[in-house]
């Protein structure tokens, strides 16, 4: 018996330090940018770095506003068009698609998940691209923040769609039995008492793609443009900011680090931290979200 | 009457500041089946569960006084080697979803018997004590979950018998079975008296009186703490009950 | 005007009109999905032969020669990672599930909340900064270079927080009548883990193993950062690589070779159209028990 309670002692600590394993990574991650970043954070100032637009590492110049601000407007783009559409798929599956649609349209949201963001990147350039580029405007080469929230709204519908499905269809029969056997339509149900609801779920589901967007890298390198300059509407109309080239932070990281070195690599770390911080404020107001659905 | 095979003393039990289980005293004889009856929620299934120490599974509880086997402070035993003297079956018949020579022969396997022919001796003789041979000895590598409720209790019974324990605990055995399957178990646990002490937890007053040599009735207090209000041979309980909440309780039921 | 607005017949058509937008919201969704699997497929398999297949890239800027090398490089990363990442990640599943609650500890029960606050957090940390972090760490301070067990280790935390949480899923939906019923014959905790809880939550754990699969074979930007980017056959753990997802990028990125990076595309959306079926069918397996 002693045997096995060796046994049974020994595992339990060897269990223990794998459910360790991941805390330890995130300590590490952390220790690490952050030790590599703050020379950055020193040297050029924290106040510099994040207000400054103008990143020329060959001058010494390191200002990453231009990068917070694409990645800003690219998510911001991908949201509004990326949200409604999945919202819309959502309630439909959760709520009105009949089951042989349903058994259709599910799978076909997943799968869209799972494609590599290296073949929407491919996709968006070899087909949105050319057409972004048929716009009439000064300077529109394609590339630039409307492709990437194209893109990126494609990217991260299915995660929202299937995250707020799971929250309406959480929401307790009773409450929609109870609204209908008052009079109302499937629709005022779903309106009135159903979203209501899982607000908070669905809330949290695209607070969750909002990290994914900020957090995605490679299919924004590829159509993006990656110049490091601010945004700007070229003509009257203001919409055509979007027509603008711009850079993410995740591509400023990805493009410049295998060949940075000093200040320079330092700078791309202070990069990763603030961007690390951005999708941290992001993920914990999720999760604040999520908590508080206890207190409706 | 000869020396108890178990005996509970002044036993308490709590669920963080709950009181489940207030003060009982209870000795279960050797080669007898006891019976534990009260209403729902008395603490009866938790008071039989304290016998193998199966409530420590649930973080919040604490107990105080002492539960014995055969005289020694269970508290003071390896778990493993208690849990191995006391077998136990379930309110639900639950098989592991494996085939049924290996539901039974996982005990064994457990406590080192690695030999394929002493196994294969072991799994017979366990199936055919809980009567449950003739119905499943063509398809010994079928899955468990395969047989009937009725049949799923007996693997789970010859499955607590093929690790030779001394005590069989057993908690509403027959509660989720039909009639002829609850008949059955009835007559399976009156032909393993013999060889085995059981106790039972039952709700049902009737299968007592059939199954049972003695019976401890359980009633929660004011405060919902579990009370052993009376404790006797079966028979007495059922007719001259000695405690007026005895009698209320078993002719209410016998309405 | 109210008594309209009020009238069933209003209500009615406002509730069809709502159900056509609901409609064409999920009819677009999967037309995208359609369009961009369709066009990859199309385009990309429309001039693939068996060479492809089997012959290396010839380098140079014209993006000659088939995915060969890159086939056996994301093999092996996805061997090497998720070899690492699978005992780590149902070690620490089995310990959160099965333990954790039963440990009095104050000391352990802190440790336990850290460590879930850890899996949460690292779920959530977007890959470049595991690109970042391989980078900086195995790449260059521990001075494996570019090379498959950099990018494999940095692959790791990728998918170390996917396998946790479909496993931990899977041990929870193992039901206590298991642990009960081998506990009671005498089994120690570990014993019922490896014989009787981690048999029965195989399928769960299988589904979470193949995602990971499927998340390194679509992973990109980490790799970009720590694999090096030759297309040459690794020989070892310590070669540098590039993976079919990489190969896609370079392509399409550095040689403006768009044809084969369809075609390297439309292979990987197959395989990752596969890795779909694959766990549906194992998850069917799992709710027809």
């Amino acid at each position: 018996m002693t045997r096995k309670n060796t046994v049974e002692t020994v595992m339990k600590y060897v269990l223990l330090v794998s459910a360790l394993t991941s805390i330890t990574i995130v300590l590490m991650i952390g220790i690490f940018t952050l030790k590599e970043g703050m020379p950055a954070f020193r040297e050029i100032g924290l106040g510099d770095l994040l207000t400054r637009t103008t990143w020329r590492p060959g001058q010494e110049q390191y200002g990453i506003l231009a990068m917070i601000v694409g990645s800003g407007l690219v998510t911001v783009g991908a949201v509004v068009l990326g949200v409604p559409l999945a919202l819309g798929s959502a309630i439909f599956l959760a709520e009105i698609a009949p089951q042989k649609v349903k058994a259709f349209v599910k799978p076909s949201i997943e799968l869209l998940a799972g494609i590599p963001s290296v073949v929407y990147g491919l996709f968006g350039m070899v087909v949105l691209v050319p057409l972004v580029r048929k716009i009439p405007a000064p300077g529109n080469s394609g590339y630039g923040l409307l492709a990437a929230s194209v893109v990126l709204a494609i990217m991260i519908l299915p995660t929202i769609a299937s995250v707020s499905e799971n929250a309406i269809r959480n929401v307790p029969r009773s409450f929609r039995e109870g609204s209908l056997a008052m009079g109302a339509t499937r629709w005022e149900t779903i309106r009135k008492v159903v979203l209501p609801s899982a607000r908070s779920g669905i809330l949290s589901a695209v607070v969750l793609g909002l990290g994914r967007a900020l957090g995605e890298t490679i299919a924004m390198i590829m159509v993006i443009g990656n110049s490091v300059v601010m945004p700007a509407a070229t003509g009257g109309n203001p919409l055509t900011i979007f027509l603008s080239r711009a850079r993410t932070l995740t591509g400023n990281i990805a493009v410049e680090i295998a060949y940075a070195t000093g200040i320079h690599a330092n700078a791309l770390f202070a990069t990763g931290v603030v961007l690390f911080v951005l999708i941290m404020l992001v993920n914990s107001s999720a999760r604040f979200l999520i908590s508080n659905r206890s207190y409706k | 009457m000869s020396e108890p095979r178990m005996r509970t003393e002044s036993y308490n039990l709590y669920y963080g500041d709950f009181q489940a289980l207030k003060d009982i005293s209870v000795d279960i004889p050797e080669n007898q089946v006891t019976a534990i009856i009260g209403p729902s929620g008395c603490g009866k299934s938790t008071f039989l569960r304290s016998f193998n120490r199966m409530n420590e599974l649930i973080p919040s509880v604490r107990t105080t006084g002492r539960v014995l086997l055969d005289g020694r402070n269970i508290f003071d035993l390896d778990v493993v080697e208690l849990r191995k003297n006391i077998g136990m079956v379930f309110q639900r018949p639950n098989p592991f979803p494996k085939s049924i020579f290996d539901n039974v022969a996982y005990g064994p396997r457990i406590h080192g018997t690695r030999d394929r022919d002493r196994l294969a001796e072991i799994v017979e003789s366990s199936i055919r004590s809980a009567a449950l041979w003739d119905e499943v000895k063509d398809d010994l590598g079928k899955s468990g979950l395969s047989l009937s409720g009725g049949q799923q209790q007996r693997l789970c019974i010859a499955r607590a018998l093929a690790v030779k324990p001394e005590v069989i605990l057993m908690d509403e055995p027959a509660s989720a079975l039909d009639p002829v399957a609850t008949l059955k178990i009835e007559e399976l646990i009156t032909a393993l008296k013999k060889d085995y002490t059981i106790v039972i937890v039952t709700h049902n007053m009737q299968q007592a009186a059939r199954v049972s040599d003695f019976t401890a009735f359980l009633l929660t207090d004011e405060q919902r703490a579990g009370n052993l209000i009376e404790f006797g041979p079966t028979k007495a309980i059922f007719t001259t009950p000695r405690d007026k909440r005895t009698e209320d309780y078993i002719s209410g039921r016998f309405g | 005007m109210t008594a309209f607005l009020c009238s069933l017949g209003f209500r009615r058509f406002r509730q069809s009109f709502a159900y056509g937008v609901l409609w064409t919201a999920a009819t677009v969704s999967v037309a995208i999905m359609l369009f961009v699997v369709g066009y990859v497929i199309v385009r990309g398999f429309s001039d693939i032969t068996l060479d492809f297949f089997t012959t290396s890239p010839r380098g140079g800027l014209s993006g000659e020669g088939g995915i060969y090398s890159t086939i056996v490089t994301t093999l092996y990363l996805v061997l090497v990672t998720i070899v690492i990442a699978t005992p780590l990640g149902v070690g620490a599943a089995v310990f959160l599930v099965e333990y954790a609650q039963h440990i009095k500890s104050g000391a352990i029960q802190k440790l336990v909340s850290v460590a879930r606050f850890g899996v949460e957090t690292l779920a959530g940390v977007p890959s470049i900064i595991f690109g970042l972090f391989g980078y900086a760490l195995f790449v260059t301070a521990l001075n494996l270079g570019f090379s498959i067990i950099a990018a494999a280790l940095a692959g790791v935390c990728l998918v170390i927080p996917v396998v946790i949480r479909t496993t931990e899923e899977a041990l929870k939906s193992v039901p206590d009548s298991y642990r009960e019923g081998s506990l009671s014959l005498g089994a120690s905790r570990w014993e019922t883990i490896r014989k009787v809880i981690l048999p029965s939550a195989l399928p769960g754990i299988t589904t979470g193993v193949i995602l990971s699969v499927g998340r390194i074979v679509s992973e990109t930007a980490i790799f970009y950062v720590t694999l090096g980017g030759s297309y040459r056959t690794p020989t070892s753990l310590m070669s540098s690589g590039r993976t079919m997802a990489l190969h896609v990028y370079y392509l399409a990125m550095e040689t403006r070779a768009f044809d084969k990076a369809m075609a390297t595309g439309a292979v990987l959306v197959a395989l990752i159209v596969l890795l779909n079926l694959i766990i549906n069918s194992v998850s069917k397996k799992l709710s027809a028990e």
